[in-house]
C-alpha cells in the first residue's frame, strides 16, 4: 500500500506545494514549525480541503481538485492520532476504542483487538474513563482507538510532542512496533530529529512549504545539506548489530564491519539496531590519535562539507557504505585542510551516544508476513 | 387536589401544564438545530437569525401576540393556509402552546447554544476521521455532550411557558377551559371582587410548579455532567 501525495495549498504569506510518497512503514514528515507538515497531514485527512492537488491511497483517489472529487473525512478510512489525544469524555477506554469500528465498513479486514490492546499495553484500563488516564495513557488508547478503526492510512500528527521525556520513551517503542506490525502506510509528523531516526523508514524533509528532499531515513538524514531544524539538531543514522556485551556496562556494535563501542542495550547478540549519532558529538583528527580517552576512532573519509551561516561546518564522512555527520568550526576545518576526498579519523566518546539512541532497526517490509502476530 | 381547587382553578393548571408541555417539547428539535447552527456555522444572515431568535425576548409580550394573530390568526396568511387541514390556532389551546412556544424560545436556543460552544469542535473532527458521518457525530459526541445544557434550556423554557402572560392573552385571549392558563386565571380572578383566595392558590401552585422545574432540572443537569466528565 502507497499513499501518494501532491498539494497546493496558500494561506496568507505561506505558500505549500508538495509532492511526495509514502511506501509501507512510517514516513516521518520533519521540519521545524510553520514548514506546512500539519497542513499536508490535515489535507490527507480530509479535515483541510487544499486550492489544489491529489491524494490518492493504493489507487483509491481521496481528493483530486482537477475533477473535483472531494471524498469527506469519514470516508477516507484513515486513522489520525492527534497531538493532543481527543478522546471522547463522556466515553470510557473500550467505548472509545470501539468507536471506529462502529462505522468501518462489514467488509474491512478487522485488527484483532486484543492484540492491540496488548500490543499498546492498555488492557488494564478498558472500563476507565479517559479523564483518569495520564498523558502517555491516553496517547496510547488513541493509538488502539485509530488503528482498531480498520485504516488505510495511519495518521500522526507530533504525538509526542506534549509529553514529558519519560513518557516519550514509554510511546515510541510502540511505534516502533506498529512500523514493523502494521501494513498500512503511516504518515508521522515530528520536528524532533531524535525521534525520526528511531522510527523513520522513508523522510520527507519539509522547508518552507517545499519538499527539501525525500527518501529512506538513513540517506535523508545524513545529508549534510538537511538540517531543517538547525546545525544543533544534525546528525546520522548508522545500521548496525550487536556484536557483543562487555561486562563494564558497554556492548560492541558492528557497522560496515567496524566495532563500536557503545553504553550497553537491552538487545541481544546479533539484533540489528540503528544508532543515531549527533554531529557535534563527532571530533575529527588528521592522524591517528592516542593516548585519549575516546573509545571509538574510526577512519573515514570526507565526502563533503556544508558551510553554514555561522562559524561552523558540517562535515559528511563515509566508512564503507554508511556515513556520519560531524559539526566542527570553520577555523578547524581550514586548519586539518579537510576537503572532499581527504582521510581522516572521526573520534566518538561512547558516552555522548544515549541509550534510547539506540533502538530496533526497522524490518525490511517485503519479510513481514501480513498481520504478524506481535511477540 | 380538585377538592381544594375550584373547577375553574384546576382546569387553569392542567391547561397550563398541557401548553408548556408540548410547548417545549415541540420547540425542543428546531431549538436544538437553530442552536447548533448559530454555534457551528458563519453564514450570510447569521445575525439576521440571531436577531429573529431574540426578538421576542425584546419586543413588548403584547405585539408578538399580536403578530402571532395576524399570521396565524383565521385572518392571518399562515392560518388561513393551515386551516383546512385543521390545524387552528386562533382562541385555541394549540395558540397558547404556540404563544409559549415562542416566547420561551429566546431562553432555550441560548442555553443550548453556549453549551455547544463548550464542545471542542476538535472532538468532532476526530470522530468524523474515525468514520462517523454528521449526523452521526452529532449524535454519538455533540448531543452527549451538550445533554446538561439541552436539559436545562428545556426545564428554562418549560418555566418560561407555564408563566407566558402577555403574549398569550393578546394571540388566544382568556377563555376558560379553552386558553385560559394559570398566569390569565389568575389575572381573571383578580378582576372579579372576591377572587383573592382562588388567585393565592394559583400564586402557589405557580411557586411549587416553578421550584419543582428548577431542582429537577438541577438534579438532571448534575447527574448529565457527572456522566459526562466521567467521574
Amino acid at each position: 500500500m502507497t499513499l501518494s501525495v501532491s498539494l497546493q495549498h496558500r494561506l496568507g504569506d505561506f505558500d505549500l506545494d508538495v509532492a511526495f510518497e509514502a511506501p509501507p512503514g512510517i514516513t516521518v514528515l520533519f521540519g521545524r514549525s510553520g514548514a506546512g507538515k500539519t497542513t499536508i497531514i490535515n489535507a490527507v485527512a480530509g479535515l483541510l480541503t487544499p486550492q489544489a492537488g491529489r491524494i490518492a491511497s493504493n489507487g483509491t483517489v481521496l481528493l483530486d481538485s482537477a475533477s473535483r472529487q472531494i471524498v469527506p473525512p469519514h470516508k477516507r478510512r484513515i486513522g489520525y492520532v492527534f497531538q493532543d489525544a481527543r478522546l471522547f469524555p463522556h466515553l470510557n477506554v473500550r467505548q472509545n476504542l470501539a468507536y471506529g469500528r462502529w462505522f468501518a465498513p462489514k467488509s474491512a479486514p478487522r485488527e484483532d483487538k486484543a492484540r492491540i490492546v496488548d500490543l499498546l499495553g492498555i488492557g488494564h484500563l478498558l472500563d476507565r474513563r479517559p479523564t483518569g488516564l495520564s498523558g502517555g495513557e491516553k496517547q496510547r488508547v488513541a493509538i488502539g482507538r485509530a488503528l482498531l478503526a480498520s485504516p488505510q492510512i495511519l495518521l500522526a500528527d507530533e504525538p509526542l510532542a506534549a509529553l514529558d521525556e519519560q513518557r516519550k520513551a514509554e510511546i515510541l517503542p510502540y511505534f516502533e512496533r506498529l512500523r514493523d506490525e502494521v501494513t498500512v502506510p503511516i504518515l508521522y509528523v515530528s520536528h524532533a530529529a531524535t525521534e525520526v531516526a528511531r522510527i523513520a523508514t522513508t523522510v520527507v524533509a519539509l522547508d518552507g512549504g517545499r519538499v527539501a528532499r525525500q527518501g529512506p531515513a538513513a540517506e535523508v538524514m545524513s545529508d549534510p545539506a538537511i538540517t531543517p531544524l538547525g546545525v544543533r539538531s544534525a546528525g546520522a543514522m548508522l545500521d548496525a548489530r550487536v556484536q557483543a556485551h562487555h561486562a563494564d556496562g558497554l556492548c560492541t556494535l558492528e557497522a560496515e564491519g567496524v566495532p563500536l563501542l557503545l553504553p550497553r542495550i537491552d538487545k541481544p547478540v546479533g539484533a540489528a539496531v540503528r544508532v543515531w549519532i549527533e554531529a557535534q558529538d563527532v571530533m575529527l583528527a588528521t592522524e591517528e590519535p592516542r593516548g585519549i580517552s575516546a573509545l571509538n576512532v574510526l577512519e573515514t573519509t570526507v565526502t563533503e562539507l556544508r558551510l553554514g551561516a555561522g562559524p561552523g561546518v558540517i562535515v559528511q564522512l563515509s566508512f564503507g557504505r554508511a556515513f556520519l555527520l560531524a559539526r566542527i568550526t570553520r577555523r578547524s576545518a581550514e586548519a586539518l585542510a579537510l576537503e572532499p576526498g581527504a582521510p581522516v579519523f572521526a573520534v566518538l566518546k561512547a558516552v555522548s551516544v544515549a541509550r534510547d539512541a539506540i533502538s530496533d532497526a526497522p524490518r525490511p517490509q517485503a519479510e513481514t508476513p501480513k498481520g504478524a502476530q506481535g511477540s | 387536589m380538585t377538592e381544594w381547587l375550584g373547577p375553574d382553578e384546576w382546569r387553569a393548571v392542567a391547561l397550563s401544564l398541557k401548553v408548556s408541555f408540548w410547548a417545549t417539547l415541540l420547540s425542543l428539535p428546531v431549538g436544538l438545530w437553530v442552536a447548533y447552527v448559530l454555534a457551528r456555522y458563519e453564514f450570510r444572515g447569521k445575525q439576521l437569525l440571531n436577531g429573529l431568535v431574540h426578538l421576542p425576548l425584546i419586543l413588548p409580550p403584547v405585539v408578538t401576540g399580536y403578530l402571532l394573530l395576524a399570521t396565524f390568526g383565521t385572518q392571518g396568511p399562515v392560518g388561513r393556509l393551515l386551516e383546512p387541514f385543521g390545524i387552528v390556532f386562533a382562541f385555541r389551546w394549540t395558540g397558547a402552546a404556540l404563544a409559549a412556544a415562542v416566547m420561551a424560545f429566546p431562553l432555550m436556543v441560548r442555553a443550548i447554544r453556549l453549551s455547544i460552544e463548550a464542545v471542542d469542535p476538535k472532538l468532532e473532527e476526530a470522530a468524523a476521521t474515525l468514520g462517523a458521518s454528521r449526523f452521526w457525530v452529532f449524535l454519538t459526541i455533540t448531543l452527549p455532550l451538550i445533554l446538561p445544557g439541552v436539559i436545562a434550556g428545556a426545564v428554562l423554557a418549560f418555566a418560561k411557558a407555564m408563566g407566558e402572560f402577555g403574549a398569550t392573552i393578546t394571540f388566544v385571549s382568556n377563555i376558560p377551559g379553552q386558553t385560559q392558563t394559570v398566569p390569565t386565571a389568575i389575572y381573571a380572578f383578580l378582576q372579579v371582587p372576591g377572587g383573592e383566595t382562588s388567585a393565592w392558590r394559583l400564586v402557589i401552585i405557580s411557586i411549587i410548579v416553578a421550584m419543582s422545574a428548577l431542582l429537577l432540572s438541577e438534579a438532571l443537569a448534575r447527574r448529565a455532567a457527572r456522566k459526562v466528565q466521567g467521574t
